[in-house]
């Protein structure tokens, strides 16, 4: 985990910190968008401000999400921590459009995407953004190499598939190869460990050479020596590639490897430090 | 391409969704073979009965029939054009056929029908359905030594090699008979001399003369009619025949089986057999005709309603018979012409000329196709085939609804999946497209599959009769029923098209229901699916 320090700038002091994320009251009662996070689009390559999101459930409302502000700053590997139901996966969702929040703004460098039409954001999740799962979420069906070649068939049709054929497999197989999975390329996802799952799943959502991995829970269905062993592949990826990774963990040990740690708490967030870490030099 | 891929993948991991399908297959495969059987029996009966009856018909209801049929036929020839392949004039009538049996007179309704034999088989198929080889070449109605249809063994003996010797017998019988009549003659002569003698002797000379002349009438008599016949016609039916008729099958015969439960036809008649037959003269009021008729032939057109009715005779035999040749000019009336068009000449088209030259308010003639003749019995096969086609198309909708369900089984089986494909960013359209195309690709190899079905059943229905026969013990297709050796099939291409995309539509539309249902789902809580 101490590998990953090399890339952290110098140190600021906790005055300069605590001005720029006010630590959130849970009794606040309105969840107004005020931007508590000044947002840097240079700086975070994903960030938003004011999600609110409630699930509707026979006429009750249930507010998850209360106004949270967040931002994940380009190259940087993002822990969001909190207790179970605390709507962890809720916010991975909003970020990853897979849902709509009820209000509030997210920014994917300098863009807005959250009210992007459809088809837009099916482009974006395509090319932009990668998602890994507790449960890898492979494809039945489909062999390894086929997992992992998914996203780029979804791009593409099948005549400009077929003519980019070589290409694409190739960069399947390099990234097949750097997960270290070379050896089990045409197995099925149930003939495969959950470590080698889910390094499939990374494999795969990295093929379109996305600029953020959004991950829930990556290491919560594995021992602790499989979870360390994808941690450091996710860490390696993140220092070779300078791929910017947002994760959702439940182990504070993974939590305190990333650059920065963000907790949410009764539907409101609050960023904390980690150790000898922190977000930038806040208020510019 | 993920869809391609997704689809055929699901095919081949889903097998389970071609039991859903094997319903589609199974009603696709009924529907071509109800088709093609029903198919095979309406042409068999059309081209049965349009051998028999020929393209057109030009006809009257007089009794005196259609005097000059020479001017009538130039001017069909002058209408028509080269569209004809040839013209023929018939005589038809009712009639009513006597025939002995066993020493039993029989007596049957028929249809009379005097042919020109040297064109008549130019109108319609009618030589081809005749027994013996060379009538078939052409029509004669002079019997023939032997050779009637040698492959039916219940037919033999017939011809000259069964009238001679039937004939020597029938003579043979008259012999006995008249020498029998001679001896008891011979006899009584005797007795009376006997008693006349006695008389003498006793003296009492008073015979009764009453009781001798009837006596000696009624024991003369068979003897003086044989005589007497004899000297007046000298027919000899040993090497001489009646007129030429040539009978249905149906009349001569009865199809039913013998003790080893075999289809067999039995023949009452056969050529060389003389018949009676009486039909009408031409005059007002008509009066019954009497006329003897040598069986030259049997007609077998496999329409049963024809086979037992229709006898063909020579047409100058009716029309002298009946008086329709005209003294002067010596032409013969006729009732009806026939026409047969050359092939794939418009057949209404044709009709509708004719009946503009004679139209049915000057002329007395009536003009028909073979279609308007049999139009009712066609409406109603086609009638029934409607019928069964819906009820089978609404046995596929059926297992579309069947396919509907389990498709929306695999929707929501493969909740996670699409939701999964949705966070990768496949739009929902393309989720649509995948189960759209799963359900395409399982209806088409479903209907694929029922199309080799069908056709492997319509190829070897025959087979599959005679084992279905074998399992159950009962007659699937009966023969003494149907007039048919084996089940007649015919596949019309259109109709295996129209089948087949059919069902593939109903595998579409089944599909489409369980297709926009992946595609609204909200990829969130397919991922939260477990
Ligand atoms: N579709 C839904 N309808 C109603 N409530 C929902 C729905 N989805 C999630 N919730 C609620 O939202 C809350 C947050 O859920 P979420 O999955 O984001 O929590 P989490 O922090 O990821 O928890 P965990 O650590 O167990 O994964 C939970 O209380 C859950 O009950
Ligand atoms: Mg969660």
């Amino acid at each position: 985990m101490s590998n990953s320090t090399t890339t952290i700038k110098p140190h600021f002091d906790l005055a300069k910190r605590a001005a720029s994320y006010r630590v959130v009251h849970p009794e606040d009662p309105a969840p107004a968008p005020t931007l508590r996070v000044h947002p840097d689009s240079a700086r975070d390559l994903i960030y938003a401000c004011g999600l609110t999101k409630s699930y509707r459930r026979h006429k009750t409302s249930v507010p998850v999400l209360k106004g949270v502000d967040f931002a994940a700053e380009r190259g940087k590997i993002t822990a969001i921590i909190g207790q179970s139901g605390s709507g962890k996966s809720t916010l991975l969702h909003l970020l990853g459009t897979l849902d709509r929040p009820d209000s509030g703004e997210i920014h994917f460098a300098g863009q807005r995407i959250d009210s992007l039409p459809v088809r837009q954001r099916d482009r974006f999740r395509n090319e932009q953004l990668g998602m890994i799962f507790q449960f890898y979420h492979l494809l039945p069906e489909l062999t390894v190499l086929e997992n992992v070649l998914a996203p780029a068939m979804i791009s593409k049709g099948v005549f400009s598939y077929w003519r980019n054929l070589r290409p694409i497999q190739a960069s399947a197989k390099k990234w097949i190869d750097l997960v270290g999975l070379g050896h089990r390329m045409n197995h099925r996802p149930c003939e495969l460990s959950g470590g080698e799952m889910q390094r499939t799943a990374i494999a795969r959502a990295l093929i379109n050479d996305p600029s953020i991995l959004l991950a829930d829970e990556p290491t919560g269905n594995l021992d602790q020596e499989t979870g360390a062993s994808i941690l450091r592949l996710l860490q390696s990826l993140n220092r070779d590639h300078g791929l910017t990774i947002v994760m959702v963990t439940h182990d504070e040990s993974v939590a305190q490897s990333c650059d920065s740690i963000v907790r949410l708490t009764g539907g409101k967030v609050e960023r904390l430090p980690t150790l000898g870490i922190a977000a930038n030099s806040g208020t510019n | 391409m993920y869809k391609l891929l997704l689809c055929l993948r699901y095919l081949r991991t889903r097998w389970i969704a071609l039991a859903s399908i094997v319903s589609v297959t199974l009603g696709v495969a009924t529907l071509i073979v109800v088709n093609s059987v029903m198919d095979g029996f309406t042409i068999q009966m059309q081209e049965r009965m349009h051998g028999i009856l020929s393209d057109l018909v030009l006809e009257t209801r007089s009794t005196m029939g259609i005097a000059q049929p020479q001017w009538y036929e130039e001017r069909i020839r002058a209408r028509l054009g080269d569209t004809v392949e040839g013209v023929t004039t018939i005589v038809t009538l009712p009639a009513m056929l006597t025939f002995q049996h066993n020493g039993n007179s029989h007596t049957q309704q028929i249809n009379l029908i005097g042919i020109d034999q040297k064109t008549y088989a130019s109108v319609s198929d009618f030589s081809k359905y005749l027994l013996h080889p060379e009538n078939r070449q052409q029509l004669s109605f002079l019997l023939k030594d032997t050779g009637y249809a040698p492959e039916r063994e219940q037919l033999q003996p017939a011809g000259w090699e069964y009238r001679k010797p039937m004939a020597r017998y029938r003579k043979a019988t008259v012999d006995v008979l008249r020498e029998q009549a001679e001896r008891e003659q011979q006899r009584y002569q005797e007795l009376q001399q006997k008693i006349k003698e006695q008389n003498l002797e006793d003296g009492t000379d008073t015979p009764s003369p009453a009781a001798d002349s009837g006596l000696e009438s009624i024991m003369a008599g068979p003897s003086m009619k044989l005589e007497n016949k004899a000297q007046i016609k000298p027919f000899d039916a040993e090497v001489e025949q009646r007129t030429g008729i040539v009978l249905g099958i149906g009349i001569g015969s009865v199809r039913g089986r013998d003790i080893d439960n075999q289809v067999q036809d039995f023949f009452f008649l056969r050529p060389g057999d003389d018949v009676q037959v009486t039909f009408p003269n031409a005059g007002t009021p008509p009066r019954g005709i009497d006329e003897s008729f040598t069986i030259v032939d049997f007609y077998e057109s496999k329409m049963s309603e024809y086979d037992s009715t229709f006898a063909f005779v020579p047409i100058e035999k009716l029309q002298h018979s009946r008086g329709m040749i005209n003294p002067q000019t010596g032409i013969g009336a006729v009732t009806s012409i026939q026409i047969k068009l050359k092939k794939g000449m418009d057949l209404n088209a044709a009709r509708d000329a004719l009946r503009d030259e004679f139209p049915p308010s000057h002329e007395l003639v009536e003009v028909r196709s073979w279609r308007d003749t049999q139009g009712p019995l066609l409406a109603a096969v086609q009638m029934e085939t409607t019928i069964l086609n819906i009820l089978l198309f609404m046995i596929i909708a059926v297992a579309g609804f069947g396919i509907l369900a389990t498709f929306f089984m695999i929707v929501v089986e493969k909740t996670r999946d699409i939701g999964v494909l949705k966070s990768l960013g496949a739009s929902s359209r393309g989720i649509a497209t995948i189960f759209l195309g799963y359900g395409v690709l399982l209806g088409s190899v479903g209907s694929g599959v029922g199309l080799i079905c069908g056709l492997l059943f319509v190829w070897k229905i025959n087979d599959i009769a005679k084992i279905i026969e074998w399992i159950t013990g009962r007659e699937v297709f009966d023969p003494t029923v149907y007039y048919f050796d084996s089940i007649p099939t015919m596949i019309q291409p259109f109709m295996l098209v129209w089948v087949t995309l059919g069902s593939i539509a109903i595998a579409i539309l089944a599909s489409v229901l369980p297709s926009i249902r992946a595609a609204r789902m909200h990829p969130v809580e397919a991922l939260r699916y477990e």
